[in-house]
């Protein structure tokens, strides 16, 4: 499903992606590890297409397509979905109206019909549900006011109702309890499917415990220094990441 | 260029000048001015010596440069080196077109066509204890109400445009609500600049009586229908009495290519609550002032303010707040949105007056530049000559936020989609204070319909 290829990307004059590998297939879940800084969110953002990042070399392939000339909203609308670390606020917008607009944006690009603001409703009360929100959460402006957990929640909702076929998430499990660690990762573990795949990024293994990966990969200084089975996680969990990257340097 | 020397010869020629010396723009006033008062033989004597006396002092004084501290990022000589004529007769509104210029909306309306009363189009029964009539009406009927108010509030020293008002504005509304009356549905004053206004001058004067403890709702629009290049300039008055409520908006939407000068100034006694409302999206120049004088213990007034132009427009307010008595509470909100090469320039003066204790001012300009060439100039103004007050202002100039327009892309909603929606909710809070459902919905879609493709 995914093939990137000697991967490398840059912000301003810093380079910090340096030539990744990385193959995921369709029914997989891969989770990439790593110290702070060593890319995992950089690229988890030009897999989603952040114009602040210079892609310099290198190919990503998405069902054999070139993933790197896509719009950041065709690569939505073709399956891919970010759920960010740090959630946007978005003052103005209502939740409803904004998941609304992406759902009949990608509908439409699929040349189906938009859902009206009731048919709409009905979906959202099965899909807020997967998550365990508050239907209230739908009038209020996008993550503005939300808490930390809130808005982590609200990133998995609109998963649930956009049905990516590549989900990444980039450090989902930061700054969540574990009652809220947990619902995510059910929310999460309730949208998989044979023929859809899933990326976590995390700094640690916690969220591992509820979405058990395939694969584990761990980058350091912009460059996949370890790739391993699930136990690589627990590995990791108990030896903290330095071998690893002193093995890479 | 040539078709100014054109219209400035056909001027001159039609009065009878030799086309070898054109007057100046001021001279063609002063014809005018001089060419109207004859045929208005009839106006009292107060309201001749006031008109003459305001020509007088616009001739002295002259337009306004941009040396002058309230005009200093607004130049005003398109207006001022241009001579504009008199304004024709304007032709039926449909009631068509009439709907469509109240929203659709079940309002009373009172219509004006190129500054003039039009009795025909105006609609609603109003209720009891309100009266709306003419300005022209009035002068015939209720001299002494008209002599006692007019200009009262306008000093006399105002600047040039309220003076040339005052000079030529024979027409504009006069709304009085009684003491105790409160007006279920809004009363929509509507002037309508058709194309017997093309290339002219259109002066209209209004003067609104809130009486003690009324509540009432006004709608003032300035707009176009098939005028292109015409001047407005427009004067309101508005008296808020103890214990009143009166909810104010006004609406300019003239066309792109038009003028437009308005001031509202009101002045409110003790425990009275204006609400002012001021949406700006149309004309090439425009200027809107809105000042009040919070006279009396206790008043209260919310200024807020929505202004969105682009191409080459110019839109400028001035907002100022008297704090004469104490214990008043002053909110201010102006939002502008600007694209294409316009520039927008918001001055805002809150004056706290010594006596002026427990004052509670708040005062926000915020902006969104949606163009590298768009411009705006914000200038929140506070003087404070008390010492128990609460004030704080702010002004800020921003663009769209990319992370949240990252966010929105990365959710399958296009870049242009994501840029009108982001737009839009920009303008959402101050939207969301219009208070009078119908109204707020026709903005709010006018303010979409703008950003869309």
């Amino acid at each position: 499903m995914l093939e990137i290829t000697n991967l490398r990307a840059s912000i301003g004059d810093k380079e910090i992606l340096k030539g990744i590998d990385l193959t995921v297939n369709a029914g997989e879940v891969h989770a990439v590890m790593g110290p702070n800084g060593s890319g995992k969110s950089t690229l988890a953002q030009v897999l989603a297409g952040h114009p602040g990042y210079e892609v310099t070399a290198g190919e990503v392939l998405y069902d054999g397509r070139n993933l790197l000339e896509m719009d950041p909203e065709v690569r939505a609308q073709e399956g891919i979905f970010l759920a960010f670390q740090y959630p946007v606020e978005i003052p103005g917008v209502t939740n409803a109206y904004f998941l609304r607009s992406a759902y009949n944006e990608i509908r439409k690009a699929k040349g189906m019909t938009e859902l009206d603001p009731l048919e709409f409703l009905d979906l959202m009360d099965e899909k807020t549900k997967i998550v365990e929100m508050d239907q209230a959460m739908m009038n209020r402006s996008v993550n503005t006011g939300f808490s930390g957990g809130e808005k982590k929640r609200n990133e998995i909702l609109q998963m649930a109702v956009l049905e990516p076929r590549l989900a990444i998430l980039d450090e989902t499990d930061s700054g969540l309890d574990i009652d809220a660690l947990k619902t995510v990762a059910k929310g999460v573990n309730a949208l998989r499917r044979p023929d859809n795949a899933t990326i976590i990024v995390t700094h640690y293994q916690r969220l591992l415990n509820y979405i058990v990966p395939d694969r584990v990969h761990v980058l350091a200084q912009g460059r996949i220094a370890k790739s391993g089975g699930k136990e690589l996680a627990l590995e990791l969990e108990e030896r903290g990441y330095d071998w690893v990257t002193e093995d890479a340097a | 260029m040539n078709e100014v020397v054109e219209s400035l010869l056909h001027v001159a020629a039609s009065m009878g000048i030799d086309p070898g010396n054109p007057p100046t723009p001021m001279e063609a006033y002063r014809q005018n001015f001089d060419t109207l008062e004859s045929s208005a033989s009839r106006e009292p004597a107060w309201l001749r010596d006031l008109r003459s006396g305001a020509m007088m002092r616009a001739e002295s004084q002259g337009f306004p440069s941009m040396k002058n501290e309230d005009w200093h990022f607004t130049n005003v000589a398109p207006i001022a080196e241009r001579i504009f004529d008199l304004p024709r007769a304007g032709a039926p509104v449909s009631a068509e077109v009439l709907t469509r210029l109240a929203y659709g909306q079940d309002w009373h309306t009172v219509v004006f066509v190129n500054g003039r009363h039009d009795a025909g189009a105006s609609s609603g029964t109003l209720p009891r204890g309100v009266m709306v009539e003419s300005l022209a009406g009035a002068i015939e009927n209720d001299a002494g109400l008209i002599e006692r108010h007019f200009s009262k509030l306008i000093s006399a020293e105002s600047a040039t445009f309220s003076d040339l008002n005052t000079a030529f504005a024979h027409d504009g509304a006069v709304i009085r609500i009684s003491a105790d009356i409160v007006v279920d549905k809004p009363i929509h004053l509507l002037f309508i600049s058709d194309p017997a206004a093309e290339g002219a001058a259109v002066h209209v004067r209004n003067l609104i009586f809130a009486e003690r403890h009324s509540g009432c709702t006004i709608i003032e629009s300035y707009v176009d229908v098939g005028a292109d290049l015409y001047f407005t300039n427009a004067v309101t008055e508005v008296y808020v009495a103890e214990g009143a409520r009166l909810s104010h908006y006004k609406l300019q939407t003239e066309s792109t290519s038009a003028f437009h000068v308005g001031t509202i100034q009101a002045h409110q006694a003790r425990s009275s609550r204006y609400e002012s409302f001021s949406f700006a999206t149309g004309a090439k120049l425009s200027r809107t002032n809105v000042y009040t004088t919070l006279a009396g213990d206790g008043a209260e007034v919310v200024m807020n303010g929505l202004y969105m132009v682009d191409g080459a427009q110019h839109v400028d307010h001035q907002t100022r707040i008297e704090h004469v008595a104490p214990n008043c509470p002053s909110h201010e909100l102006y939002k502008g949105i600007l694209d294409g090469r316009s520039h927008g320039v918001f001055n805002g003066k809150v004056y706290v007056h010594p006596e002026a204790q427990k004052t509670d001012g708040k005062q926000s300009n915020n902006n969104l530049l949606l163009s590298d060439q768009a411009r705006v100039d914000t200038k929140p103004q506070l003087e404070i000559f008390a010492d128990d007050v609460k004030c704080t202002h702010g002004a800020t100039v921003g663009r769209l936020d990319e992370t949240a327009l990252f966010y929105m892309r990365s959710r399958g909603i296009g870049m242009l989609e994501a840029r009108r929606l982001l737009t839009y909710a920009f303008a959402a809070d101050v939207l969301e204070k219009i208070e009078l459902d119908g109204l707020k919905e026709a903005l709010e879609a006018q303010v979409l319909e703008r950003f869309t493709g």
